[in-house]
């Protein structure tokens, strides 16, 4: 497989969140607005790229017994550079993404590629799966909260986009609205796949 | 309030108003994973309050003696998942010595749980936690918050389960079926939890 390839096969043939369904928590919590949702989805696209590149380096003195404990604690050291970094410079958005931003060392997604990729490829296509991987991520993220943003407030990055006359249906940016969106989309992606595979 | 009083209202946050599960989003991967069969359902959750109650007492004694005298409160993390890991790990080894029977049924679930988001969150979250009144957990609460979310979370995952194994008999549409449909009965499940907030839609 060549470097692009690598790049671009998260984004949609192995998306992260539609269809290896990995990382679900962060996508229902944060996506109550698209602002939020970028935020997160470049946080930890960030620590993916990172993470993949060190352990992809040390992918051969790294003994296979103890090797999770091991990506932990790799991931866990940028998870912290991150958390401080966003508490430094973007404390409101730091704020309001809360307990989800240490979270992300529990986010399958990154301890995923890890285990499935990094540890048995070279740097340079591991860093292009970070890359595409967390853009996937983001993208999946951005258009869940879109969905919520449109429905729940009758925003976008809050703009304005809906009528004034729109009653904001508030359901939708509470948790419910998040299960039940989440579960119509993969629906949809289910549906595609099917017509596709006919 | 009396003391008793605080553990009822922490018991009925836990377990209904800010459900692990349903509210914080917190242990989903679980959730949909392992609620296809009653029986499994019950293993994981058995496993996860027992691994949630030890957490939470190992992750506050570490913060309280250890992170904060020294001034690492931005360690938390690494302490934290490392305190978890190690702990699954110990846990795993000390119910293989002594109690097989319980090892065979929770075996399979136990190193899951290392990356269950549920067991960090409620590590992390009481350190933050207060009571109404503003003060800070202290040990003991830490402990009875850990255990009480964890039944929280057994509760809503046998609730799914059982619904679930009937699902397999519904005539869903195809494209329904799987990670979908138990999306939707997850939605409609917070939906009801909403109701204990006394919320209006």
């Amino acid at each position: 497989m060549t470097f692009m390839q690598e790049l671009t096969k998260g984004l949609v043939k192995e998306n992260p969140i539609f269809v290896i369904v990995l990382g679900i928590c962060p996508t229902l919590a944060v996506t109550t607005s698209v602002n939020n949702a970028i935020g997160m989805g470049l946080a930890a696209t960030f620590v993916l790229i990172c993470s993949n590149t060190i352990i992809s380096l040390i992918k051969n003195i790294t003994p296979p017994k103890i090797r999770i404990p091991v990506y932990i604690v790799v991931i866990a050291s940028f998870v912290s550079i991150v958390d401080m970094a966003m508490a430094a410079y973007v404390p409101a958005l730091h704020k309001s993404l809360g307990i989800f931003i240490p979270l992300i060392v529990v986010n399958c997604i990154i301890l995923g590629r890890a285990e499935a990729f990094a540890s048995k490829n070279n740097t340079l296509t591991s860093i292009a799966d970070g890359i595409g991987m967390g853009l996937g991520f983001t993208l999946s993220l951005v258009i869940v909260a879109t969905i919520r943003e449109l429905l729940g407030s009758g925003t976008w990055l809050g703009i304005k986009i809906m009528p004034v006359t729109y009653d904001p249906m508030l359901v939708a940016i509470l948790a419910p609205g998040a299960f039940i969106t989440l579960g119509f989309l993969m629906a949809g992606m289910q549906m595609l796949k099917n017509r596709r595979g006919k | 309030m009396g003391y008793l009083g605080k553990l009822f209202f922490m018991a009925m946050t836990a377990v209904f108003i800010n459900n692990y599960v349903l509210s914080r989003f917190l242990g989903l991967c679980p959730y949909l994973g392992v609620s296809k069969k009653l029986d499994s359902a019950f293993g994981m959750g058995m496993a996860v309050i027992f691994v949630m109650t030890m957490a939470s007492a190992f992750t506050y004694l570490i913060h309280t003696y250890l992170l904060i005298p020294y001034g690492l409160q931005y360690l938390q993390t690494i302490a934290f998942i490392l305190t978890i890991a190690a702990l699954v790990q110990f846990v795993e080894m000390v119910i293989q010595k002594n109690a097989p029977s319980l090892y065979k049924a929770l075996g399979v679930y136990l190193p899951l749980i290392t990356t269950n988001c549920a067991v960090l969150g409620v590590a992390i979250l009481n350190t933050k936690a207060t009571w109404p009144d503003g003060s800070a957990y202290n040990f003991l609460d830490a402990v009875l918050n850990g255990f009480l979310s964890g039944i929280g979370f057994t509760l809503v995952l046998l609730l799914m389960a059982g619904i679930r194994e009937r699902l397999e008999y519904a005539d869903l549409p195809r494209s329904m079926k799987g990670m979908p449909i138990g999306l939707i009965l997850a939605g409609i499940m917070a939906l009801a939890f909403y109701g204990f907030m006394g919320f209006k839609i």
